[in-house]
Protein backbone atom coordinates (compact mmCIF):
# COMPACT_ATOMS: atom_id res chain seq x y z
CA UNK A 1 0.00 0.00 0.00
CA UNK A 2 2.57 2.42 0.59
CA UNK A 3 5.09 2.38 -1.90
CA UNK A 4 6.82 5.45 -3.48
CA UNK A 5 4.73 5.36 -6.78
CA UNK A 6 1.42 4.72 -4.95
CA UNK A 7 2.20 8.24 -3.05
CA UNK A 8 2.79 9.81 -5.95
CA UNK A 9 -0.41 9.36 -7.09
CA UNK A 10 -1.68 10.22 -4.13
CA UNK A 11 -0.12 13.57 -4.92
CA UNK A 12 -1.06 13.77 -8.21
CA UNK A 13 -5.06 13.62 -7.13
CA UNK A 14 -4.21 16.17 -4.21
CA UNK A 15 -2.91 19.26 -7.07
CA UNK A 16 -6.03 17.96 -9.13
CA UNK A 17 -8.40 18.98 -6.25
CA UNK A 18 -5.95 21.85 -5.54
CA UNK A 19 -5.97 23.40 -9.49
CA UNK A 20 -10.37 22.16 -8.91
CA UNK A 21 -10.16 24.67 -5.74
CA UNK A 22 -7.72 28.18 -6.28
CA UNK A 23 -9.01 30.96 -7.81
CA UNK A 24 -5.57 32.49 -8.69
CA UNK A 25 -4.12 31.45 -12.34
CA UNK A 26 -0.98 31.61 -11.00
CA UNK A 27 -1.70 29.06 -8.25
CA UNK A 28 -3.29 27.03 -11.15
CA UNK A 29 0.03 27.02 -12.90
CA UNK A 30 1.57 25.95 -10.50
CA UNK A 31 -0.14 23.50 -9.52
CA UNK A 32 0.48 21.62 -13.11
CA UNK A 33 4.08 22.16 -13.09
CA UNK A 34 3.76 20.49 -9.87
CA UNK A 35 1.95 17.59 -11.34
CA UNK A 36 4.71 17.86 -14.39
CA UNK A 37 7.42 17.09 -11.40
CA UNK A 38 5.44 14.16 -10.07
CA UNK A 39 4.56 12.68 -13.74
CA UNK A 40 8.46 13.04 -14.38
CA UNK A 41 9.12 10.86 -11.29
CA UNK A 42 6.32 8.27 -12.09
CA UNK A 43 8.03 5.49 -14.90
CA UNK A 44 11.08 5.62 -12.27
CA UNK A 45 9.02 5.06 -9.37
CA UNK A 46 6.58 2.32 -11.12
CA UNK A 47 9.70 0.51 -12.76
CA UNK A 48 12.10 -0.74 -10.60
CA UNK A 49 14.93 -1.15 -13.34
CA UNK A 50 14.15 1.63 -15.86
CA UNK A 51 15.60 1.48 -18.90
CA UNK A 52 17.10 3.90 -21.39
CA UNK A 53 13.32 4.28 -22.93
CA UNK A 54 11.95 5.47 -19.63
CA UNK A 55 14.56 7.54 -18.31
CA UNK A 56 14.14 9.33 -21.84
CA UNK A 57 10.15 9.36 -21.25
CA UNK A 58 11.08 10.77 -17.93
CA UNK A 59 13.58 13.69 -18.80
CA UNK A 60 11.39 14.65 -21.47
CA UNK A 61 7.82 14.98 -19.28
CA UNK A 62 9.71 17.32 -16.62
CA UNK A 63 11.12 19.61 -19.44
CA UNK A 64 7.82 19.89 -21.04
CA UNK A 65 5.32 19.63 -18.04
CA UNK A 66 7.37 21.20 -15.37
CA UNK A 67 9.46 23.50 -16.85
CA UNK A 68 8.51 24.66 -20.39
CA UNK A 69 4.08 24.74 -20.28
CA UNK A 70 4.31 26.41 -16.48
CA UNK A 71 6.94 29.24 -18.24
CA UNK A 72 4.96 29.74 -21.18
CA UNK A 73 1.66 29.83 -19.36
CA UNK A 74 3.22 32.38 -16.54
CA UNK A 75 4.29 34.45 -19.12
CA UNK A 76 0.86 34.21 -20.84
CA UNK A 77 -0.78 35.91 -17.38
CA UNK A 78 1.54 38.39 -17.04
CA UNK A 79 1.25 39.74 -20.75
CA UNK A 80 -2.75 39.42 -20.40
CA UNK A 81 -2.61 40.98 -16.73
CA UNK A 82 -5.06 38.62 -15.60
CA UNK A 83 -5.01 37.13 -12.14
CA UNK A 84 -8.54 35.06 -10.99
CA UNK A 85 -10.87 33.37 -12.54
CA UNK A 86 -13.71 35.47 -11.53
CA UNK A 87 -17.02 33.66 -12.54
CA UNK A 88 -16.62 29.83 -13.25
CA UNK A 89 -19.96 28.45 -14.76
CA UNK A 90 -19.56 26.15 -11.71
CA UNK A 91 -18.34 27.43 -8.30
CA UNK A 92 -15.47 26.54 -6.93
CA UNK A 93 -17.38 24.73 -3.71
CA UNK A 94 -19.19 22.53 -5.90
CA UNK A 95 -16.69 21.44 -8.51
CA UNK A 96 -14.19 20.24 -5.39
CA UNK A 97 -17.26 18.04 -4.40
CA UNK A 98 -17.79 17.08 -8.46
CA UNK A 99 -13.73 16.34 -8.19
CA UNK A 100 -14.40 14.30 -5.08
CA UNK A 101 -17.23 12.35 -6.94
CA UNK A 102 -14.81 11.89 -10.05
CA UNK A 103 -12.45 10.54 -7.61
CA UNK A 104 -15.29 8.07 -5.77
CA UNK A 105 -16.44 6.74 -9.51
CA UNK A 106 -12.97 6.38 -11.18
CA UNK A 107 -11.77 3.98 -8.00
CA UNK A 108 -14.98 2.06 -8.19
CA UNK A 109 -14.90 1.71 -11.86
CA UNK A 110 -10.97 1.07 -12.33
CA UNK A 111 -11.03 -2.37 -10.49
CA UNK A 112 -13.96 -3.50 -13.20
CA UNK A 113 -11.89 -2.74 -16.01
CA UNK A 114 -9.62 -5.50 -17.70
CA UNK A 115 -6.26 -4.30 -18.89
CA UNK A 116 -3.99 -7.26 -17.83
CA UNK A 117 -0.86 -7.24 -16.29
CA UNK A 118 -0.43 -3.45 -13.98
CA UNK A 119 2.16 -2.27 -12.49
CA UNK A 120 0.48 -0.53 -9.92
CA UNK A 121 -3.22 -1.04 -8.78
CA UNK A 122 -4.05 2.91 -8.67
CA UNK A 123 -2.20 3.55 -11.68
CA UNK A 124 -5.90 3.25 -13.72
CA UNK A 125 -8.00 4.74 -10.99
CA UNK A 126 -5.79 8.09 -10.72
CA UNK A 127 -5.53 8.34 -14.58
CA UNK A 128 -9.01 8.17 -14.87
CA UNK A 129 -9.80 10.34 -12.20
CA UNK A 130 -7.46 13.02 -13.07
CA UNK A 131 -9.24 12.57 -16.71
CA UNK A 132 -12.52 13.15 -15.72
CA UNK A 133 -11.30 16.48 -13.65
CA UNK A 134 -9.47 17.73 -16.06
CA UNK A 135 -12.49 17.57 -18.32
CA UNK A 136 -14.62 19.65 -15.35
CA UNK A 137 -11.85 22.27 -15.17
CA UNK A 138 -12.02 22.44 -18.89
CA UNK A 139 -15.84 22.99 -19.73
CA UNK A 140 -16.36 24.80 -16.74
CA UNK A 141 -14.15 27.99 -16.56
CA UNK A 142 -14.36 30.77 -18.60
CA UNK A 143 -10.58 32.28 -18.65
CA UNK A 144 -9.18 30.56 -21.61
CA UNK A 145 -6.20 30.23 -19.56
CA UNK A 146 -7.53 27.94 -17.44
CA UNK A 147 -9.07 25.95 -19.84
CA UNK A 148 -5.20 25.67 -21.21
CA UNK A 149 -4.53 24.31 -18.14
CA UNK A 150 -7.65 22.16 -18.17
CA UNK A 151 -6.54 20.74 -21.12
CA UNK A 152 -3.03 19.71 -19.33
CA UNK A 153 -4.23 18.10 -16.71
CA UNK A 154 -6.75 15.73 -18.90
CA UNK A 155 -3.40 14.98 -21.03
CA UNK A 156 -1.72 14.12 -18.30
CA UNK A 157 -4.25 11.53 -17.61
CA UNK A 158 -4.06 10.23 -20.41
CA UNK A 159 0.00 10.46 -20.06
CA UNK A 160 -1.01 8.31 -16.82
CA UNK A 161 -3.06 5.89 -18.38
CA UNK A 162 -0.44 5.18 -20.72
CA UNK A 163 2.10 4.18 -18.11
CA UNK A 164 -0.02 1.52 -17.69
CA UNK A 165 1.47 0.19 -20.86
CA UNK A 166 5.07 2.22 -20.62
CA UNK A 167 7.46 -0.66 -21.07
CA UNK A 168 5.37 -1.91 -24.93
CA UNK A 169 4.60 1.81 -26.41
CA UNK A 170 7.94 2.84 -28.35
CA UNK A 171 9.38 5.91 -27.46
CA UNK A 172 8.72 7.69 -30.51
CA UNK A 173 5.26 7.78 -29.89
CA UNK A 174 5.20 9.09 -26.32
CA UNK A 175 7.73 11.79 -27.75
CA UNK A 176 5.00 12.30 -30.27
CA UNK A 177 2.49 13.03 -27.80
CA UNK A 178 4.68 15.07 -25.90
CA UNK A 179 5.37 17.27 -28.85
CA UNK A 180 1.61 17.48 -29.55
CA UNK A 181 0.74 18.52 -26.01
CA UNK A 182 3.38 21.13 -26.76
CA UNK A 183 2.03 22.03 -30.11
CA UNK A 184 -1.56 22.51 -28.85
CA UNK A 185 -0.39 24.46 -25.89
CA UNK A 186 1.12 26.95 -28.32
CA UNK A 187 -1.71 27.37 -30.50
CA UNK A 188 -3.58 28.12 -27.42
CA UNK A 189 -1.50 30.03 -26.17
CA UNK A 190 -1.49 32.24 -29.60
CA UNK A 191 -5.54 31.78 -29.64
CA UNK A 192 -5.59 32.99 -25.81
CA UNK A 193 -2.98 36.08 -27.29
CA UNK A 194 -5.93 36.99 -29.71
CA UNK A 195 -8.84 36.75 -27.45
CA UNK A 196 -7.01 39.39 -25.11
CA UNK A 197 -6.59 41.56 -27.91
CA UNK A 198 -9.88 41.63 -29.62
CA UNK A 199 -11.71 41.84 -26.20
CA UNK A 200 -8.81 42.90 -23.24
CA UNK A 201 -9.54 39.76 -21.28
CA UNK A 202 -9.15 36.42 -20.98
CA UNK A 203 -13.07 35.65 -20.93
CA UNK A 204 -13.79 33.03 -23.95
CA UNK A 205 -17.61 32.94 -22.98
CA UNK A 206 -17.47 36.97 -25.56
CA UNK A 207 -16.46 34.61 -28.58
CA UNK A 208 -20.49 33.56 -28.37
CA UNK A 209 -21.15 37.08 -29.54
CA UNK A 210 -18.51 36.78 -32.39
CA UNK A 211 -20.04 38.94 -35.52
CA UNK A 212 -18.76 39.37 -39.24
CA UNK B 1 -8.19 4.56 35.36
CA UNK B 2 -5.81 7.02 37.03
CA UNK B 3 -3.79 7.41 34.28
CA UNK B 4 -6.71 9.14 32.28
CA UNK B 5 -7.97 10.93 35.14
CA UNK B 6 -4.05 12.13 34.90
CA UNK B 7 -3.89 12.49 31.21
CA UNK B 8 -7.53 14.67 31.70
CA UNK B 9 -6.16 16.96 34.27
CA UNK B 10 -2.74 17.63 32.33
CA UNK B 11 -4.72 18.57 29.25
CA UNK B 12 -7.26 20.38 30.73
CA UNK B 13 -4.45 22.52 32.35
CA UNK B 14 -2.12 23.18 29.34
CA UNK B 15 -5.20 24.26 27.26
CA UNK B 16 -4.85 27.86 27.01
CA UNK B 17 -0.71 27.54 26.69
CA UNK B 18 -1.72 26.40 23.04
CA UNK B 19 -3.37 29.23 21.67
CA UNK B 20 -0.45 31.13 23.51
CA UNK B 21 2.05 29.16 21.55
CA UNK B 22 0.15 30.06 17.98
CA UNK B 23 -0.19 33.89 19.12
CA UNK B 24 3.72 33.94 20.20
CA UNK B 25 5.05 31.92 16.98
CA UNK B 26 2.76 34.20 14.79
CA UNK B 27 4.30 37.38 16.36
CA UNK B 28 7.51 36.31 16.12
CA UNK B 29 7.65 35.38 12.45
CA UNK B 30 6.04 38.87 11.74
CA UNK B 31 8.83 40.17 13.79
CA UNK B 32 6.88 41.69 17.01
CA UNK B 33 7.87 40.20 20.37
CA UNK B 34 3.79 39.40 21.01
CA UNK B 35 2.04 38.32 24.55
CA UNK B 36 3.57 35.69 26.66
CA UNK B 37 2.63 32.44 26.47
CA UNK B 38 1.01 32.10 29.48
CA UNK B 39 -0.98 35.09 28.59
CA UNK B 40 -4.44 33.76 28.47
CA UNK B 41 -4.51 32.37 32.57
CA UNK B 42 -3.40 35.80 33.53
CA UNK B 43 -6.68 36.84 31.28
CA UNK B 44 -8.98 34.34 32.72
CA UNK B 45 -7.88 34.80 36.65
CA UNK B 46 -8.44 38.34 35.85
CA UNK B 47 -12.02 37.75 34.26
CA UNK B 48 -12.80 35.24 36.52
CA UNK B 49 -12.55 37.78 39.65
CA UNK B 50 -14.80 40.24 37.95
CA UNK B 51 -18.53 41.17 38.14
CA UNK B 52 -21.07 39.61 35.54
CA UNK B 53 -23.50 41.72 34.01
CA UNK B 54 -26.40 40.97 32.23
CA UNK B 55 -28.34 43.06 29.57
CA UNK B 56 -32.30 43.23 31.21
CA UNK B 57 -33.17 41.73 27.32
CA UNK B 58 -31.11 38.30 27.70
CA UNK B 59 -32.66 35.46 29.47
CA UNK B 60 -31.89 32.25 31.23
CA UNK B 61 -30.62 31.03 27.40
CA UNK B 62 -27.82 33.55 27.79
CA UNK B 63 -26.53 32.61 31.18
CA UNK B 64 -26.66 29.31 30.35
CA UNK B 65 -24.73 29.51 26.90
CA UNK B 66 -20.98 29.76 28.45
CA UNK B 67 -21.73 27.19 31.36
CA UNK B 68 -22.80 24.67 28.68
CA UNK B 69 -20.30 25.30 26.17
CA UNK B 70 -17.29 24.72 29.07
CA UNK B 71 -19.12 21.47 30.11
CA UNK B 72 -19.54 19.95 26.82
CA UNK B 73 -15.95 20.47 25.81
CA UNK B 74 -14.74 19.06 28.77
CA UNK B 75 -17.30 16.11 28.39
CA UNK B 76 -15.64 15.70 24.69
CA UNK B 77 -12.23 15.88 26.52
CA UNK B 78 -13.15 12.69 28.23
CA UNK B 79 -13.77 10.59 25.38
CA UNK B 80 -10.36 10.99 24.40
CA UNK B 81 -7.49 8.43 25.10
CA UNK B 82 -5.14 11.10 25.89
CA UNK B 83 -2.40 8.84 26.81
CA UNK B 84 -3.21 6.20 23.81
CA UNK B 85 -4.44 3.62 25.67
CA UNK B 86 -7.59 4.44 27.86
CA UNK B 87 -10.53 7.23 27.50
CA UNK B 88 -12.14 7.99 30.92
CA UNK B 89 -15.32 7.40 29.63
CA UNK B 90 -15.91 5.37 26.55
CA UNK B 91 -18.65 3.47 24.53
CA UNK B 92 -19.53 1.94 21.04
CA UNK B 93 -19.82 4.46 18.80
CA UNK B 94 -18.79 7.52 21.29
CA UNK B 95 -17.39 9.36 18.10
CA UNK B 96 -20.67 10.51 17.60
CA UNK B 97 -21.60 11.55 21.08
CA UNK B 98 -17.65 13.34 20.75
CA UNK B 99 -18.69 15.22 17.74
CA UNK B 100 -22.34 15.85 19.47
CA UNK B 101 -21.20 17.22 22.00
CA UNK B 102 -19.27 19.78 20.48
CA UNK B 103 -22.00 20.69 18.80
CA UNK B 104 -24.69 21.08 21.89
CA UNK B 105 -21.50 23.46 23.08
CA UNK B 106 -21.82 25.64 19.83
CA UNK B 107 -25.76 25.48 19.56
CA UNK B 108 -25.55 26.65 22.73
CA UNK B 109 -23.26 29.27 22.68
CA UNK B 110 -25.03 30.65 19.56
CA UNK B 111 -28.54 30.39 21.20
CA UNK B 112 -26.71 32.58 24.10
CA UNK B 113 -25.78 35.45 20.54
CA UNK B 114 -28.92 35.51 19.33
CA UNK B 115 -30.91 35.59 22.73
CA UNK B 116 -29.27 39.21 23.49
CA UNK B 117 -31.00 40.35 20.41
CA UNK B 118 -27.82 42.28 19.02
CA UNK B 119 -27.89 42.38 15.31
CA UNK B 120 -24.38 42.18 15.09
CA UNK B 121 -24.39 38.63 17.12
CA UNK B 122 -27.17 37.27 15.39
CA UNK B 123 -24.91 37.62 12.28
CA UNK B 124 -22.11 36.09 14.13
CA UNK B 125 -24.13 33.30 14.70
CA UNK B 126 -25.24 32.87 11.41
CA UNK B 127 -21.83 33.03 10.52
CA UNK B 128 -20.58 30.46 13.08
CA UNK B 129 -23.84 27.82 11.94
CA UNK B 130 -22.68 28.15 8.33
CA UNK B 131 -19.20 27.07 8.97
CA UNK B 132 -19.76 24.31 11.47
CA UNK B 133 -22.31 23.18 8.62
CA UNK B 134 -19.59 22.60 6.73
CA UNK B 135 -17.25 21.45 9.52
CA UNK B 136 -19.25 18.35 10.78
CA UNK B 137 -19.23 16.59 8.20
CA UNK B 138 -15.67 16.80 7.82
CA UNK B 139 -15.15 15.47 11.30
CA UNK B 140 -17.73 12.58 10.55
CA UNK B 141 -15.78 11.80 7.35
CA UNK B 142 -12.38 11.82 9.23
CA UNK B 143 -13.47 9.59 12.20
CA UNK B 144 -15.06 7.06 9.39
CA UNK B 145 -11.44 6.86 8.07
CA UNK B 146 -10.24 6.62 11.52
CA UNK B 147 -12.89 3.55 11.64
CA UNK B 148 -12.52 2.10 8.93
CA UNK B 149 -8.39 1.81 9.19
CA UNK B 150 -8.64 0.67 12.66
CA UNK B 151 -12.37 -1.65 12.21
CA UNK B 152 -13.35 -0.22 15.56
CA UNK B 153 -16.26 2.15 16.70
CA UNK B 154 -14.63 3.30 19.96
CA UNK B 155 -12.88 7.07 20.43
CA UNK B 156 -10.72 4.72 22.50
CA UNK B 157 -9.48 2.01 20.08
CA UNK B 158 -9.46 4.05 16.82
CA UNK B 159 -6.91 6.10 18.76
CA UNK B 160 -4.72 3.91 20.81
CA UNK B 161 -3.29 0.05 19.72
CA UNK B 162 -5.43 -1.05 16.73
CA UNK B 163 -4.33 2.68 15.35
CA UNK B 164 -0.63 1.90 15.33
CA UNK B 165 -1.61 -1.77 13.31
CA UNK B 166 -3.70 0.52 10.88
CA UNK B 167 -0.48 2.76 10.30
CA UNK B 168 0.87 -0.56 8.69
CA UNK B 169 -2.21 -0.87 6.23
CA UNK B 170 -3.46 2.05 5.73
CA UNK B 171 -0.75 4.95 6.30
CA UNK B 172 -1.80 7.32 3.01
CA UNK B 173 -5.37 7.62 4.48
CA UNK B 174 -4.48 7.88 7.84
CA UNK B 175 -2.01 10.84 6.44
CA UNK B 176 -4.93 12.10 4.07
CA UNK B 177 -7.30 11.81 7.52
CA UNK B 178 -4.67 13.79 9.54
CA UNK B 179 -4.39 16.69 6.85
CA UNK B 180 -8.24 17.18 6.95
CA UNK B 181 -8.04 17.43 10.69
CA UNK B 182 -5.78 19.70 10.81
CA UNK B 183 -7.62 22.39 8.21
CA UNK B 184 -10.67 21.08 10.41
CA UNK B 185 -9.65 22.27 13.58
CA UNK B 186 -8.23 25.62 12.26
CA UNK B 187 -12.09 26.50 11.84
CA UNK B 188 -13.56 24.76 15.04
CA UNK B 189 -10.30 26.92 16.45
CA UNK B 190 -11.39 30.17 14.99
CA UNK B 191 -7.93 31.10 13.33
CA UNK B 192 -6.87 32.88 11.00
CA UNK B 193 -7.79 31.75 7.53
CA UNK B 194 -11.25 31.14 9.05
CA UNK B 195 -11.44 33.43 11.14
CA UNK B 196 -9.21 36.17 12.63
CA UNK B 197 -9.28 35.74 17.28
CA UNK B 198 -7.51 39.27 17.00
CA UNK B 199 -9.82 41.30 15.21
CA UNK B 200 -11.41 44.28 16.31
CA UNK B 201 -13.13 44.56 13.02
CA UNK B 202 -17.12 43.71 14.06
CA UNK B 203 -17.96 43.15 10.49
CA UNK B 204 -14.92 40.71 9.93
CA UNK B 205 -15.32 38.41 13.54
CA UNK B 206 -17.35 35.32 13.30
CA UNK B 207 -16.72 33.57 16.76
CA UNK B 208 -15.85 37.01 19.13
CA UNK B 209 -18.86 38.97 17.67
CA UNK B 210 -21.05 36.31 19.27
CA UNK B 211 -19.27 36.81 22.61
CA UNK B 212 -19.50 40.58 23.13
CA UNK B 213 -21.45 40.54 25.61
CA UNK B 214 -20.30 37.88 27.58
CA UNK B 215 -18.39 39.15 30.74
CA UNK B 216 -16.27 38.55 33.68
CA UNK B 217 -16.63 34.82 34.56
CA UNK B 218 -18.59 34.14 31.78
CA UNK B 219 -16.34 35.51 28.97
CA UNK B 220 -13.72 33.25 30.73
CA UNK B 221 -15.73 29.98 30.41
CA UNK B 222 -16.20 30.49 26.55
CA UNK B 223 -12.18 31.76 26.09
CA UNK B 224 -11.62 28.70 28.23
CA UNK B 225 -13.37 26.53 25.88
CA UNK B 226 -12.04 28.10 23.07
CA UNK B 227 -8.80 27.36 23.71
CA UNK B 228 -10.12 23.97 24.88
CA UNK B 229 -11.32 22.67 21.79
CA UNK B 230 -8.70 24.32 20.06
CA UNK B 231 -6.03 21.45 22.42
CA UNK B 232 -9.22 18.48 21.60
CA UNK B 233 -8.35 18.82 17.70
CA UNK B 234 -4.66 19.32 18.46
CA UNK B 235 -4.81 16.02 20.21
CA UNK B 236 -7.01 14.06 17.90
CA UNK B 237 -4.11 14.89 15.46
CA UNK B 238 -1.21 14.53 17.47
CA UNK B 239 -3.05 11.25 18.78
CA UNK B 240 -3.06 10.18 15.13
CA UNK B 241 0.48 10.92 13.82
CA UNK B 242 1.76 9.62 16.80
CA UNK B 243 0.06 6.30 16.91
CA UNK B 244 2.32 5.01 14.44
CA UNK B 245 4.58 3.94 17.15
CA UNK B 246 3.70 2.09 20.06
CA UNK B 247 4.96 2.94 23.08
CA UNK B 248 3.90 2.86 26.76
CA UNK B 249 0.99 5.23 27.90
CA UNK B 250 3.01 7.75 30.35
CA UNK B 251 5.34 8.37 27.62
CA UNK B 252 2.48 8.58 25.14
CA UNK B 253 1.14 11.42 27.40
CA UNK B 254 4.41 13.33 26.92
CA UNK B 255 4.76 12.61 23.60
CA UNK B 256 1.24 14.50 23.35
CA UNK B 257 2.29 17.15 25.09
CA UNK B 258 4.83 17.59 23.07
CA UNK B 259 2.77 17.15 19.84
CA UNK B 260 0.27 19.85 21.08
CA UNK B 261 3.48 22.32 21.41
CA UNK B 262 4.65 21.48 17.54
CA UNK B 263 0.81 22.22 16.57
CA UNK B 264 0.48 25.29 18.32
CA UNK B 265 3.69 26.51 16.28
CA UNK B 266 2.19 24.78 13.11
CA UNK B 267 -0.88 27.34 13.66
CA UNK B 268 0.90 30.39 14.22
CA UNK B 269 3.44 29.61 11.26
CA UNK B 270 0.01 28.87 9.32
CA UNK B 271 -1.29 32.43 10.54
CA UNK B 272 1.48 34.16 9.83
CA UNK B 273 2.20 32.76 6.43
CA UNK B 274 -1.56 34.12 5.06
CA UNK B 275 -4.36 36.07 5.42
CA UNK B 276 -7.98 35.41 6.65
CA UNK B 277 -10.29 33.98 3.47
CA UNK B 278 -13.16 36.20 2.42
CA UNK B 279 -16.53 34.71 3.74
CA UNK B 280 -17.86 33.11 0.77
CA UNK B 281 -14.31 30.87 0.72
CA UNK B 282 -14.68 29.18 3.77
CA UNK B 283 -16.94 27.13 2.60
CA UNK B 284 -14.33 26.00 -0.04
CA UNK B 285 -11.71 25.19 2.03
CA UNK B 286 -13.80 23.41 4.64
CA UNK B 287 -15.12 21.12 1.43
CA UNK B 288 -11.64 20.41 0.32
CA UNK B 289 -10.99 19.31 3.65
CA UNK B 290 -14.16 16.82 3.31
CA UNK B 291 -12.71 16.01 0.19
CA UNK B 292 -9.37 15.09 1.12
CA UNK B 293 -10.54 12.94 3.98
CA UNK B 294 -13.19 11.28 1.52
CA UNK B 295 -9.94 10.63 -0.91
CA UNK B 296 -8.39 9.04 2.46
CA UNK B 297 -11.64 6.93 2.35
CA UNK B 298 -11.73 6.08 -1.01
CA UNK B 299 -8.28 4.28 -0.57
CA UNK B 300 -9.87 2.38 1.99
CA UNK B 301 -12.74 1.15 0.43
CA UNK B 302 -10.44 -0.06 -2.60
Amino acid sequence: MHSFHELILLLVVLSDFWVLGTTRLSSTIRATAIQGVLLAALPIALYLHPSVHLIGLALGTFLVKAVVLPYFLTRAIREAAVRREIEPLIGFTASLMLGAAAVALSFAIAPRLELGSIPSAMLVPVALATVIIGLIVLTTRNKALTQVVGYLILENGIYIFGLTQAERVPFLVELGVLLDVFAGVFIMGIVVFHINRAFDSLDSALLTELKD
Amino acid sequence: MLRAILGLFAILLVAPIVPGIANRVKSALTGRRGAPVLQLYADLWKLWRKGVVYSPTTSIVFRLGPAVLAATTVLATCLLPLDGATSLVGFTGDLVAFAGLLALGRFMLVLAALDTGSSFEGMGASREVTIAAFAEPALILCFTVLAMATGRLQLQDMLGPPLAQAWLAAAPSLLLGAASLFVLSLAEACRVPVDDPLTHLELTMIHEVMVLDHSGPDLALVLYAGALKMTLFGSLIVRVLVASVAVPAPVALVLLLGGLALYGALVGTVESGMARLRMNRVPQILVAASAIAGFGLILLLK
